[in-house]
């Protein structure tokens, strides 16, 4: 191979022979880099360059690392200086050593955005820390000792490393890094998926570590806002920029809605909540004082000029409603500097305006240009007589860039420093278009929307999952689907009734201890509604014989009302299928009519109830049956639902029991119990761990707490107490004799109710 | 007739009429007619009775109703006594007796049946009769019953019954409009009109959030609060504060709305 050594310069010479590159394309750019080298880097530290970038050259990777480092390692020592130098070294050898060679272009490709991301060296050292992690971790062997497999999510990591760290901290991103790994660890084909942020999992985490404000958890106080301060109320629609590099999210507001961006950081001392109030400000202000003016007849520039100027007007009049505004405003509005655009170079079409809209805003503007001086003048006497109006606003736009029109407005490089006020929406409102556009005419059919296939059932909701390992939720991990119970022969279930009726004498004469008595009287009061004449003729002759009287003479009455809310949740995995022990019945059986035995009891007691079961098959799928709801009655049609009961699948139960939180919680009643009548533990066979799921349940249960919801479990499982007490605590109970399942249930609730 | 003057009114109560109220509830007592005054809390609703007492120069019971309130309450008991019983009345007893306004605060947090002891006295018979005493007390001729309630607060526990409604005739009471408050506010604490509107624009504010968060706006009342510590030298936004913001909600939500309210006021 020939070397082109010719083109290198004689002074640069004695470093190009120290680098004894071969490859061709290094010599084309070698010069340059040299010297770029030579004017950021000290003496030693250029030794160092060639010294390291001749090792990369030689790696047997091709000219792409050399290439890389050659052209970026003086902009990147610049920001974090020098001394970074050994540790990036030291990666990129274990790298090579190991199977990931490959990861090696995607790495340095990346360290230019990690570079200037952080511009210093400790945290370009904890980066570096993440990544090795993430590769010892992830690099597989088969026979445990050599490491055969490169690790399928590094490389990946490294190629959307601007999306992460636009978003997340070193911590979020250690986090991220961390679920990734924990929960893809076993799945290349996945993990590549995860780490490439094609995985919903993987997006979720990101979003919930990313740094910021969310608009989603102050859409309460956003539109609070709306409606409290500008009567206004609309849908907050977040939108996001998130897997966009490009596009700039700017807020808008349609038919459907307002759009405000995902998030919001916080800037110039502003807080991220306070920007989305200066936002919808702002867009509050164009729904309120803004009428749309007709486009066809102005020039690009003056609807830009018209734009600024009618932006200006309607924050004044929002700050001259509320002055603290004013405050926000200030900080988030760009201060350009007035010398920073030059006209002859560059378009400063933005720039002037960005300039006048701030000279609105701010009385004490730095700016000297005439021009804007004139113009905030003749804006603040306009609005002194009154609101103004978009037509009048837009007539002083025109009038303003008429008076300062360059010939390099025309230029197509713009200057935009500064020049974006990013509270503010993009005015799509503001314009009434009367052509379509400026084409001919358009002779395509409007297209048709295809009418979509008819949705069948609900759309499934998604439940967090707990992780004891990570002491953190799983987003949206579990989705149910919810549907009703399909129908059976309610007679089935008069049947079982009848089969136990002489239960269901016993049991009436304690369900009518149980109702409720709505007076109960209070004797012994001082003061009450009634004289209680026992009392008071006992107190009168201790009067009269001379002994102190009872003053408590009089009494009372008090209401003691049941109110009382239970939802019934039914376990259907297919261990139900099983014989009971010492018994013809499956417990499917029995349960059912320990079940319709109960759902009568509690019909004749007049409690609120529903019922409703639920399996799972894998994360993907929990199906949650409703058998009874909180408005049915205790009829035919239920009594059918539950006499169709069948049973199959798996167990997840905490993300049954949190959607059936969902609607007990709605009831009103003083106290709300949940009882979960089940055979077995939780499991899934897509769970490998088979405490997760146990901890799952756990944290539902606490949830449910934190609800003021009652749960208590009735488990039919003989081996229950290895972990039923580390779910439910101690509000449990085991039947053992399955058989007796309809006898106990009953009574076991009018205990609990009691 | 030492009995009589205590309730009377002497002092002339303000009060900033915002409609015709004050010649409706003339018309009304010239009739005898029984009053409802409806309305959200510290509107003005008892600040108007008084007013009018002070105006017609009539004696004034009111009666601060409760849920523990019985029918003896209102009417009157016996209490032991030396020689036995003594009967004692009750302020609704009092009233009829010697011809006072009776008002009866927040009548529907009292239980319905106690509402109905008044029925009698609220239609052409006017009397009272007290079935434990064996007595019929026939009313004053300048006797009037007026009750009030704030509708707001409705629930399916808490409402009149209609046969209790239709006897009365009634006003509807609301906050004032903005101008109005803030003359009021004016009035009240004795601060300028300035400030006055900015505190009614805060209470706007909260009371926009009615029904999303918020069972009732802030009252006129809390706003007279707000105007009086700002008065006594409390700095504005604190005052707010304290006065406005923290007496009507535990939401963490409507509280940063509503700080940011006074924020975004208050420069």
């Amino acid at each position: 191979m020939v070397t082109q050594t010719a083109d290198i310069p004689e002074e640069l010479r004695p470093y190009w022979d120290s680098l004894s590159c071969g490859f061709p394309r290094v010599a084309e750019v070698f010069p340059d880099c040299m010297r770029a080298a030579l004017v950021t880097l000290s003496a030693g530290g250029v030794a160092t360059y060639i010294e390291h970038a001749s090792f990369l050259g030689k790696m047997g990777r091709g000219a792409e690392p050399i290439l890389i480092f050659l052209e970026e390692w003086p902009e990147i020592a610049k920001s974090v200086g020098e001394q970074a130098l050994p540790d990036i070294m030291a990666f990129i050898h274990r790298m090579w050593k190991s199977p990931n060679g490959k990861a090696i272009v995607p790495f340095l490709q990346s360290l230019p955005v990690a570079a200037r991301r952080f511009h210093s060296f400790e945290q370009l050292h904890d980066y570096l820390d993440i990544a090795l992690d993430l590769m010892e971790r992830t690099t597989g062997s088969v026979h445990g000792i050599h490491q055969t497999f490169p690790s399928p999510g590094l490389p990946e990591m490294f190629k959307k490393i601007s999306v992460l760290l636009a978003k997340l901290s070193l911590v979020g991103l250690k986090n991220w890094v961390d679920y990734g790994v924990r929960y893809y660890d076993d799945h290349p084909d996945r993990q590549i998926d995860y780490f490439s942020l094609q995985l919903a999992d993987s997006q979720a985490v990101l979003q919930r570590e990313r740094h910021g404000t969310l608009m989603t958890d102050n859409e309460r106080k956003l539109s609070m806002y709306l409606r409290g301060l500008w009567q206004d109320e609309d849908m907050l629609i977040p939108y996001s920029g998130a897997f966009d590099e490009l596009r700039k999210v700017i807020p808008y507001y349609d038919k459907q809605g307002i759009r405000l961006p995902d998030v919001y950081d916080d800037s110039n001392g502003i807080t991220g909540l306070e920007r989305y109030r200066a936002t919808l400000a702002h867009m509050v202000g164009h729904r309120r004082w803004t009428i749309a003016i007709i486009a066809d007849n102005m020039s690009p520039f003056q609807r830009m000029a018209a734009e600024f100027f009618e932006d200006s007007r309607v924050e004044y009049l929002a700050m001259s409603e509320y002055p603290g505004l004013r405050r926000i405003f200030m900080a988030l509005h760009p201060i350009p500097d007035e010398n920073a655009c030059d006209p002859e170079k560059e378009s400063g079409v933005r720039h002037r305006l960005t300039m006048m809209s701030r000279a609105i805003l701010d009385p004490q503007h730095p700016y000297k240009n005439p021009n804007v001086i004139e113009f905030a003048k003749r804006f603040h006497e306009m609005m002194q007589q009154g609101e103004s109006s978009t037509q009048e606003i837009a007539d002083l736009a025109i009038a303003f860039v008429t008076r300062t029109r360059r010939q390099s407005d025309q230029l197509a490089k713009t200057h935009f420093k500064d020049t974006v006020v990013d509270y503010r929406d993009d005015n799509r409102q503001m314009w009434k278009f009367i052509e379509e556009g400026d084409e001919e005419e358009a002779f395509d059919e409007p297209r048709k929307i295809e009418p979509g296939e008819e949705i069948k059932g609900l759309p499934p909701r998604h439940y967090h999952e707990w992780d004891y390992n990570t002491h953190n939720y799983r987003p949206d991990w579990v989705s149910v689907y919810e549907g009703l119970h399909p129908s059976g022969k309610a007679s089935d279930i008069d049947r079982l009734l009848e089969k136990h009726a002489a239960l269901a004498k016993r049991l009436k004469k304690m369900l009518d201890l149980l109702k409720p008595q709505n007076k109960v009287r209070i004797r012994y009061q001082e003061e009450g509604s009634e004289l209680d004449l026992d009392v008071a003729l006992r107190s009168l002759i201790d009067y009269r014989s001379g002994v102190q009287p009872d003053p408590r003479i009089n009494m009372n009455h008090r209401n003691d009302g049941r109110n009382i809310a239970v939802m019934l949740l039914l376990d259907l995995s297919a261990s139900l299928n099983e014989k009971a022990v010492g018994s013809e019945q499956t417990i499917l059986e029995l349960s059912q009519e320990a079940v319709s035995l109960l759902a009568w009891a509690i019909e004749k007691l007049g409690d609120p109830f529903a019922i409703a079961g639920f399996y799972s098959n894998t994360r993907h799928d929990v199906r949650y049956l409703h058998i009874k709801g909180y408005s049915e009655k205790w009829d035919d049609e239920v009594k059918g639902r539950l006499a169709a009961m069948e049973a199959g699948y798996s167990t997840r139960m905490g993300a049954a029991m949190r959607h059936a939180s969902h609607y007990l919680e709605k009831q009103q009643a003083d106290k709300r119990l949940m009882l979960i009548l089940t055979d077995g533990e939780p499991a899934d066979i897509d769970s490998k761990d088979g405490r997760i799921l146990i901890e799952d349940a756990r944290q539902a249960v606490k949830e449910l707490d934190r609800k003021g919801i009652y749960a208590y479990c009735i488990n039919l499982d003989p081996k229950a107490d290895e972990y039923v007490a580390d779910i439910f605590g101690r509000q449990y109970t085991i039947i053992d004799h399955v058989e007796s399942l309809p006898e106990r249930l009953p009574e076991l609730f009018i205990s609990i109710t009691k | 007739m030492d009995n009589k003057e205590q309730y009377r009114v002497n002092k002339e109560p303000f009060y900033q009429a915002q409609r015709d109220e004050i010649k409706l509830y003339e018309a009304a007592y010239a009739a005898r007619l029984p009053v409802m005054v409806k309305g959200p809390t510290g509107c003005g609703k008892s600040r108007f009775i008084e007013y009018m007492a002070w105006k017609l120069n009539k004696p004034l019971i009111t009666v601060a109703c409760n849920e523990d309130m019985t029918a003896s309450d209102l009417v009157g008991r016996y209490l032991l006594d030396a020689n036995g019983t003594r009967w004692l009345d009750g302020p609704l007893t009092t009233a009829a007796r010697i011809g006072a306004i009776c008002y009866l605060d927040e009548i529907v947090e009292a239980r319905q049946d106690t509402t109905v002891v008044i029925h009698p006295l609220t239609d052409h018979r006017r009397t009272l009769p007290l079935d434990k005493k064996g007595e019929l007390i026939e009313a004053h001729p300048d006797f009037q019953l007026v009750i009030s309630y704030n509708p707001g607060y409705q629930s399916l526990m808490k409402d009149l019954k209609q046969s209790t409604k239709q006897r009365f005739t009634a006003f509807d009471f609301d906050y004032p409009d903005a101008k109005v408050e803030a003359k009021i506010l004016g009035k009240e604490a004795g601060i300028e009109m300035d400030l006055a509107m900015k505190l009614v624009k805060v209470g706007r504010a909260a009371r926009n959030l009615k029904g999303h968060g918020l069972d009732e706006g802030i009252s006129t009342r809390l706003l007279v609060y707000a105007a009086t510590l700002i008065k006594g030298g409390v700095e504005a936004k604190a005052a707010c504060r304290m006065a406005m913001v923290r007496p009507i909600t535990d939401d963490a939500d409507i509280r940063d709305t509503l700080d940011h309210a006074i924020d975004a006021t208050f420069v």
